[in-house]
């Protein structure tokens, strides 16, 4: 019963969507101005109804219905519950019904609370976002139907990728579902601005927290999920340039040059064209991702969905959407002129080449990405991987990143460097001195040098527009600012010191024998049988010692699940302030070495933990700005209220 | 019950499978979980081996993956390194007998030239623009 009603629910959003696009785009006509009223309260009711559907699913998960033909297939019912639940998402169909959930409840919220604009503007916005999300529905109830029945129903389920069976995952996806599609928001923002002609400061305040707010969930994710990798793969690997790593990348970059070009807008009333733009092109990079990786084209460990009906499904629905909004551009750039001008040398200046940088990194990541599809045409099979992307990268990264030093101490129009120089001294001071250091330590790679370099320069640089300033009344929106470049300071240092100073040591050990790598000396204690609940696993009980310090006890796992049979690894981390210890167990060594040994991997790497707290920082940098432009909007729109209220008083 | 038996079935199954593989691995590929003795060699393979593609594995290099596949190749990589051999005479041995797939690092070929000439287009094309931007934008002022 519960999936036939979260079916229902799905039909009756589904209809609701193109009710909301007919009215919304009849609203805008003269004849059709008396269903204006509608199209707000519709979108509402559409994203509660997928949410319901989704809580549907949820619940034939948690309880392992097996008649339900994706619980037989990907769940089991000797899960923890708290994967039964994450299960739910952790497959083809419940992830795009999670996509539709996120971006319906997006589009009712965007409904409910966003005043800011004209009401016409908003009534193309809502319509947009309907447009959008009929597509998926289509796709979802057509191809994809997550709560197709089974019969007869199976005694048991086939389970879940042991690899998903992680906390860290179990969130991942639905985090970074947050910020694709919640850069629809954008998208539809922008295709309500182009059909109503209405691209200005107003738009650019407007959209600006939508688009903030999907980019922390992305941020948060991309962290998330690079720090999963990381521990859970076992060989302390934490960014492969694997295609479904670049499909969350590309929508990221794209939100981050989106960011800085509409906080021109707002400002300056500038940019005004390739911001709207950026607005089509974030959420189509969020969409070619999703196509990617649920259309299985490029092999990868994420692509469960090997399936081309549904590839090309989705292939349609980009030529439509993003095909469509290009169109509306170019018929519509024409009239949007690109607005106030200013000097090279001012902060709006910095902006547009921070733009012109990420933009071209997209440009990179996409290409090389989609390159060995083209190759393959032509029948030969190509790989492109950290050797193209981390120096072609880097051409437009570093000075990106120079530009990121001064940039935001600029004053808007027009400005001079000899302004700022005591901070251009104290930063070029700070990277002499990185220089220094990391020349008398040798040995460090020309990438991994330059990014040492720059994050120490950038760090110093990144809190100088706090200089001078009163702290306490610094608007939150500078901190959010500061905060996210120290952000990007802290994960490249992490970045580039794992790259240079990691120290790996492979060793066959007997119970009893010690290993040293780095400045650890590592003991395997004991190897013992463990039991899970569904996987059985040989656990290494290590004693690790750093330098002559105490020692602390390290647990790495061998796990063997046995729905769906499956080997992972489960590493065990020793974390200080200054790096991680990563230890791994693997099988028994027999052969030449003797009988009784045990494979154990052991890594030292160097402020790794930076990464993420990087990451993390540069999330907490967004949440900071969207605190504070909210709270001064919502001052802004109280004031603007007092006053009309006091107009009509008086007028009385 | 039923998943006690089946956990100890589980638990036997580990015990009992994983060396056997790894003693059969052990013969074939002594380097595939070992090191070279000198640190410089070692740095080389290593080096080399983030560059090459597991080819069971999906998106990952042989210096990241457990695929018996991958502990073979890095056995040969580091063999090879020990023997003198340097690693683009490596990659090119691989690269001959797995086809340019194998390795992350594209070679410039009448197929893939487009990806090295992508950079240089988007310079020219951002300095047109910045160019054209800041120009038109001294004129106005």
């Amino acid at each position: 019963m519960i999936a036939e009603f979260g079916l229902a629910a799905l039909w009756l959003a589904a209809a609701l969507a193109a009710f909301q696009l007919i009215a919304g785009s009849l609203a805008l006509t003269e004849r059709g101005e008396g269903l204006a009223g509608a199209v707000r309260p519709v979108a509402v009711v559409q994203g509660l109804l997928t949410a319901i559907a989704f809580v549907a699913l949820i619940l034939v998960f948690a309880r392992t219905d097996l008649s339900v033909k994706l619980v037989a297939m990907n769940s089991h019912s000797m899960k923890p519950l708290i994967f039964k639940i994450a299960g739910a998402w952790g497959n083809h169909e419940g992830s795009m019904l999670l996509w539709v959930t996120v971006m319906s409840l997006a589009g009712g919220f965007v409904a409910l609370v966003e005043r800011r604009l004209p009401e016409r503007t908003m009534l193309a916005t809502l319509a947009g976002q309907a447009f959008v999300s009929l597509g998926f529905y289509a796709f979802l109830l057509i191809s994809s139907n997550p709560f197709e029945r089974l019969d007869p129903v199976p005694a048991e389920g086939n389970g879940l990728n042991p690899l998903l069976q992680d906390l860290g995952l179990a969130f991942h996806p639905p985090t970074l579902y947050l910020g694709y599609v919640g850069l629809s928001v954008a998208f539809s923002f922008a295709i309500g601005a182009l059909i109503t002609r209405e691209v200005g400061p107003a738009f650019a305040r407007a959209m600006r927290p939508w688009v903030l707010a999907a980019w922390i969930f992305l941020t948060l994710g991309i962290t998330a999920g690079s720090y999963w990798a990381y521990y859970e793969l076992g060989w302390g690997g934490w960014w492969f340039w694997d295609p479904v790593e670049n499909a969350s990348l590309m929508p990221w970059l794209a939100a981050t040059a989106l960011l800085h070009s509409a906080s021109v807008l707002a400002a300056r009333n500038a940019l005004r064209a390739w911001t709207v733009m950026l607005g089509v092109v974030a959420f189509s990079m969020s969409m070619i991702g999703t196509f990617l990786v649920r259309s299985g084209i490029l092999t990868s460990v994420h692509a469960f969905a090997v399936d081309p009906e549904r590839g090309s499904f989705i292939l349609v629905l980009l030529a439509i959407y993003i095909g469509g909004a290009l169109t509306l551009f170019g018929l519509r750039a024409a009239t949007v002129t690109e607005g106030e001008r200013f000097a090279p040398v001012s902060r709006e200046g910095a902006l547009v080449i921070n733009n012109v940088a990420l933009c071209a990194i997209l440009g990179i990541v996409l290409f090389g990405t989609l390159y060995p599809l083209v190759t393959e045409a032509f029948d030969t099979k190509v790989s492109v991987g950290p050797p193209y992307f981390n120096p072609m990268g880097a051409v437009f990264f570093v000075p990106m990143l120079l530009v990121l030093m001064v940039g935001p101490l600029l004053r808007w129009r027009r400005d001079s460097l000899a302004r700022v120089r005591p901070a251009i001294i104290a930063a070029g001071l700070a990277i002499l001195a990185a220089v220094i250091a990391v020349l008398l330590v040798g040995g460090v790679g020309v990438l991994p040098f330059i990014g040492l370099v720059l994050a120490v320069g950038l760090a110093v640089a990144s809190v100088m527009p706090l200089r001078g300033r009163n702290l306490r009344r610094t608007p939150l929106a500078v901190w959010g600012m500061v905060l996210a470049h120290l952000g990007i300071a802290v994960a490249l240092f992490g970045m580039a010191s794992e790259s240079a100073f990691s120290v790996e040591r492979l060793v066959a050990l007997r119970e009893g024998e010690s290993a040293t790598v780095g400045p650890w000396t590592v003991r395997l204690d004991a190897v013992e049988p463990v039991a899970g609940p569904n996987w059985t696993a040989l656990e290494a009980r290590m004693t690790a010692r750093y330098k002559d310090g105490g020692g602390s006890m390290l647990l790495p796992q061998a796990r063997s699940f046995w729905a769906p049979p499956q080997q992972t690894t489960e590493s065990a981390l020793k974390t200080r302030w200054n790096g991680q210890l990563y230890t791994v167990l693997g099988g028994e060594s027999p052969g030449q070495t003797g009988p009784g040994r045990w494979q154990v991997r052991l890594w030292w790497k160097p402020f790794v933990t930076l990464i993420w707290y990087g990451g993390l920082l540069i999330g907490l940098g967004g949440v900071l700005a969207l605190i504070g432009r909210t709270a001064s909007d919502i001052r802004r729109v109280i004031a603007r209220d007092k006053i009309a209220y006091r107009r009509e008083r008086q007028n009385r | 019950m039923k998943h006690v038996l089946a956990m100890l079935l589980g638990l036997i199954a580990t015990t009992l499978a994983a060396p056997a593989v790894l003693a059969q691995e052990e013969q074939t590929a002594p380097y595939a979980y070992r090191q070279l003795d000198d640190p410089e060699q070692e740095a080389r393979a290593h080096d080399l081996m983030v560059t090459l593609r597991c080819l069971q594995c999906q998106g990952q290099s042989i210096a990241d993956s457990d695929a018996p596949i991958a502990g073979s190749m890095r056995s040969l990589v580091r063999e090879r390194i020990a023997a003198g051999e340097t690693p683009d005479q490596i990659r090119d041995w691989l690269m001959e007998r797995y086809g340019d797939y194998v390795s992350y690092e594209p070679r410039v070929t009448a197929l893939t030239w487009p990806l090295f000439a992508l950079p240089v287009v988007l310079i020219l094309l951002a300095v047109v623009l910045l160019r054209r931007r800041f120009r038109s934008g001294r004129a106005a002022a």
